[in-house]
């Protein structure tokens, strides 16, 4: 069941893939939740799992090699129990999906026109007439110039920032009440990344949607995130909202991350580097803290044997203890290495 | 005193069409690019997608073929001839690029991918080369187990570092790199950034380092230049540029990095407006009638701006 104000509950959310035979977890055990017209930003990096989590959400998984346990709820659905037919009905029409190669998620066959008004001619009952309205709507909406004549081309003939903006009313077509963003500026230069980003945040306050997005970029989740849960090796490691992230972060994979941004540097001085690298899926280790092996000199005994979410302060998560006892390089309070 | 001379640069490709098949018009990548490079010093590159950057850096390293202008390697002319095998040039100037993946033969193990320079451009026996291979790997923080893997076997920052070694593997005077650590994650992107660094102090290397990640650019470069349409807008030490910008597409272009500051965000989001509002309004001013960037003028030592000569005389 959802709970009054949530739009999305995911609870003990755990996807695994086949590999030769036995099941690996790729996310495990993720609870978290969406508001209404809110920006939900899941940050980490490649291999962490979340564009995992974000694929199990919408059923966009390989059903013979991937296992999907927990709950998902929207509108008191369980997302997870859903068939296809099931899926299709709510996929589009009440969560919008926004790719992150938008070369990819369009068709180089189809009009720009009739590639948006796919998902109106399945989930609405709208004329021909009343549907190219709509498009043209919505191009103007997402702030394409000339939309008539963008109606008519294919994608190869516009602009990266114009095929992500076109995914983006693909996306916005039903008028959604969720929409996921998986990595949608990664793609795009500075300039048009600011434009899009400024987008999501105006189409939002019209339409009140609540929006998961995925990213690598801590910049772009400063500049649009109300909330941020940081995710590492398939787990949720932080959560906070975002003011409280950036000024007050406590695990030691979120404070070395935020520590390797050139830009906190002044320049000439040397990066932070997170020793070794993030584990893959088959070598992940399964027990206690996953962050240990990358932060070797703090003492064994400062990580929890099952590492549980803490709620340090009203919203902000933090898993295991190694928080209390890890210092970065520099730092009062030793972290020799 | 700079060891390398670029001057008028340009690379045009012709558009072909009409009945015969004729050339009917030019793309104009690179238009007029004037550089210098002096030892030790990073110069970086920066632009919008198509803006000709990535052209300009394979122009150089004779990637492109060039239509025009001159390239002077102490003091000798190397513009177009890069067919002599033994030419100090092809030894000299190195390139890392973007995609580390699809620079290395999937077929070839990593040994004979580093060794590929060497038996090129010096003359080693099998051990020396072996032992050069080995300091190689050394330099850039890998074991010697990994000589006989290949490419696949490796994550995208190891590859990224396999290209570095593969670069440096002849003592190149210069490096060109083309986006090294765009397609990384932050946190290799860190480790790979620290180590382009190490070995320039170790052995005295320039980087032209092409980028249009603004942060990264601003840690690593001691000279910026930033390009538009094929043309530089505006060049000068790193705090010409972002302390000091001048030229419209700058500031616009500095007002869209992000920043991990989320207090300040609807602050930077109204300045960033403002910004692109008065683009918008005033971009006329900056660019001629064919939407071109002005030639640049000298404002201070150091930096030069695009600029018409009626703004000139404003000055």
């Amino acid at each position: 069941m959802n709970t009054a104000n949530d739009l999305l509950t995911i609870r003990n959310l755990t996807t695994s893939f086949r590999i030769k035979e036995t099941y690996h977890a790729a996310v495990e055990d993720v609870s978290l939740s969406l508001k209404k017209n809110e920006v939900l930003a899941i940050v980490g990096e490649s291999g962490c799992g979340k564009s995992t989590l974000a694929t199990s959400i919408v059923g966009l998984y390989n059903t013979v090699n991937t296992k999907v346990t927990g709950e998902i709820f929207y509108n008191n659905q369980n997302l997870t129990q859903l068939n296809d037919e099931q899926f299709n009905s709510l996929r589009g029409n009440h969560i919008g999906f926004i790719f992150q190669d938008p070369l990819s998620a369009l068709n180089p066959l189809m009009r720009i026109g009739e590639q948006i008004a796919e998902g109106l001619m399945y989930h609405t009952k709208l004329s021909k007439q009343q549907r190219q309205e709509r498009v043209l709507e919505l191009l103007n909406q997402v702030g394409i110039a000339n939309p008539e004549r963008v109606a008519r081309q294919f994608p190869h003939q516009l602009s990266g920032g114009m095929r992500q903006r076109v995914v983006i009313a693909i996306a916005l077509s039903c008028k959604p009440s969720i929409l996921i963003a998986d990595e949608p500026t990664t793609a795009l230069d500075v300039t048009i990344q600011a434009q899009i980003l400024d987008l999501l945040k105006v189409l939002q306050s019209e339409t009140e949607t609540g929006i998961i997005l995925i990213t690598h970029d801590l910049g772009v989740v400063a500049e649009i995130a109300d909330r941020v849960a940081v995710m590492y090796a398939g787990e949720v490691v932080e959560e906070a909202p975002v003011q409280e992230l950036f000024t007050n972060a406590k695990h030691p994979y979120t404070r070395s991350l935020l520590n390797s941004i050139p830009q906190t540097h002044s320049e000439n001085e040397r990066l932070e580097v997170i020793q070794g690298m993030v584990p893959s899926l088959m070598n992940l280790p399964r027990e206690g803290c996953r962050f240990s092996a990358r932060i070797p000199w703090v003492d064994a005994s400062a990580h929890e044997r099952k590492p549980q979410l803490h709620e340090i302060a009203p919203g902000h998560f933090v898993r295991c203890t190694c928080w209390k006892h890890f210092h970065l390089e520099g730092e009062e309070g030793g972290g020799t290495k | 005193m700079s060891f390398m001379q670029i001057s008028d640069l340009n690379v045009h490709y012709p558009i072909r069409g009409g009945f015969f098949n004729t050339v009917i018009d030019k793309v104009y990548a690179v238009d007029g690019v004037t550089m210098e490079f002096e030892k030790g010093k990073t110069y970086g590159l920066v632009g919008e997608s198509g803006s000709g950057k990535s052209t300009t850096g394979k122009a150089i390293i004779g990637l492109e073929k060039i239509t025009s202008g001159q390239i002077f390697y102490e003091g000798e002319n190397v513009t177009n001839q890069r067919r002599k095998r033994d030419s100090a040039y092809n030894k000299d100037i190195q390139m890392i690029f973007q995609d580390s993946h699809s620079s290395m033969n999937p077929r070839k193990r990593v040994i004979d991918i580093l060794a590929e320079p060497l038996r090129n451009f010096m003359k080693l026996s099998d051990q020396e080369e072996r032992k050069r291979i080995k300091e190689l790997l050394a330099i850039v923080g890998m074991s010697e187990d990994v000589l006989l893997k290949y490419p696949h076997e490796f994550s995208g920052g190891q590859k990224q570092r396999l290209g570095i070694a593969r670069a440096v593997a002849c003592n190149p005077k210069m490096i060109i790199a083309d986006e090294p650590v765009s397609a990384l994650d932050l946190s290799v992107q860190a480790q790979v950034l620290n180590f382009m660094k190490d070995i320039q102090s170790e052995f005295g290397l320039s980087y032209l380092f092409i980028s249009h990640d603004l942060g990264v650019v601003k840690h690593m470069c001691d000279h910026i230049a930033i390009m538009y349409k094929g043309r530089f807008v505006e060049t000068g030490t790193r705090n010409d540029i972002y302390m000091n910008p001048q030229h419209i597409y700058t500031k616009r272009l500095l007002s869209a990095i992000p920043n991990i500051d989320p207090e300040t965000r609807l602050e930077r989001k109204k300045t960033r407006q403002d910004v692109e509002v008065n683009y918008q309004k005033e971009q006329h001013k900056y660019y001629d009638e064919h939407g071109k960037v002005y030639p640049l003028k000298s404002i201070s030592d150091t930096h030069k701006v695009a600029m018409s000569d009626i703004e000139r005389e404003g000055i």
